[in-house]
């Protein structure tokens, strides 16, 4: 099986770019092939709606946000991260990211 | 639009309690665009409660303003900016509610946050962002720090502008799609 890897972005928020070069980073430093992270724009609320998309950059593997969001609405807007050490950013943490590449790469060989 | 070196419009806020503020005649005064549900407003928000700190003995006035539509974002409700101030994150910045967007409007501000600094007689004198990345502290607001220490001293600002980097303000009557 492969790791699915998607970022959805809305383009008003201005963190998506940064956001896909840490994760393709992040990739490589998980063996993941960088090139195959699937990018979606979100264009208007009732996409939001649809894709369960509580801000922008939202980053999911195999489905599973990197960073759970905990009540947040549906919408168009810059989501909010923490950091590990608790500071506010427009991005995820980078290593809240390797470590959910990491546990999917790992449920991805025990299931092979 | 004012540019660097134009007169800065002239404004009249309630804060968060209802109390009127202005820019007045301080030898400095930094005016914040800003809002509570920005990641970058909120990254960047502590270095400017610390400036307001580092500059109030030199007689240095920093204003926060939030113009974002709290018809549609909530959390930048009056409610919401009152509770914040009361956490005492603001430290004793004014936290100040452009509820008609007019001052944004009259500034051309861009995003939250949007940080303009005005010399003693209202003029612009830097205009963007606060420092060159919100994800690093050790960057400690120093693009208005450099700003404010040139005013201070009678000198121009090296660098008295540069791109405003944020979460779009939220114009009242827009539709919510991208940009």
């Amino acid at each position: 099986m492969v790791v699915r890897v998607e970022l959805l972005f809305w383009d008003g928020c201005p963190s998506h770019p940064r956001a896909l070069d840490e994760l393709r980073a992040a990739m490589v430093q998980e063996g993941l092939d960088p090139g195959t992270v699937v990018v979606r724009e979100i264009h208007a609320q009732a996409d939001a709606t649809r894709e369960r998309f509580v801000g922008s950059p939202t980053i999911r593997v195999d489905g599973v946000d990197v960073q759970s969001p905990v009540g947040e609405p549906f919408g168009l807007t810059c989501r909010v991260y923490h950091r590990r050490d608790g500071r506010v950013s427009p991005t995820p943490d980078p290593a809240d990211v390797r470590d959910a590449l990491a546990a999917a790469r790992a449920a991805t060989i025990q299931t092979d | 639009m004012t540019a660097i070196g134009d007169h800065a419009p002239t404004f009249a806020l309630p804060d968060t309690e209802g109390t009127t503020h202005e820019p007045g005649d301080a030898p400095a005064t930094v005016v914040v665009f800003t809002c509570n549900h920005c990641p970058y407003a909120l990254a960047w928000h502590e270095r400017i409660v610390e400036l307001a700190r580092d500059y109030a003995d030199r007689g240095v006035r920093v204003l926060a303003i939030n113009p974002n539509d709290a018809e549609r974002y909530p959390r930048d409700s009056l409610q919401a900016m009152r509770a914040r101030v009361r956490r005492g994150e603001f430290g004793g910045v004014p936290y100040l509610c452009d509820s008609s967007q007019d001052v944004a409007r009259a500034y051309d501000a861009k995003t939250t946050p949007d940080v303009f600094v005005l010399d003693a007689g209202g003029l612009l004198r830097y205009r963007g962002a606060p420092d060159s990345d919100c994800d690093d502290p050790a960057q400690n607001a120093a693009y208005v720090r450099d700003a404010l220490d040139a005013v201070l001293d009678g000198r121009d600002p090296d660098r008295p502008q540069t791109p405003p980097v944020g979460c779009s303000i939220k114009w009242k009557g827009l539709p919510v799609i991208t940009q």
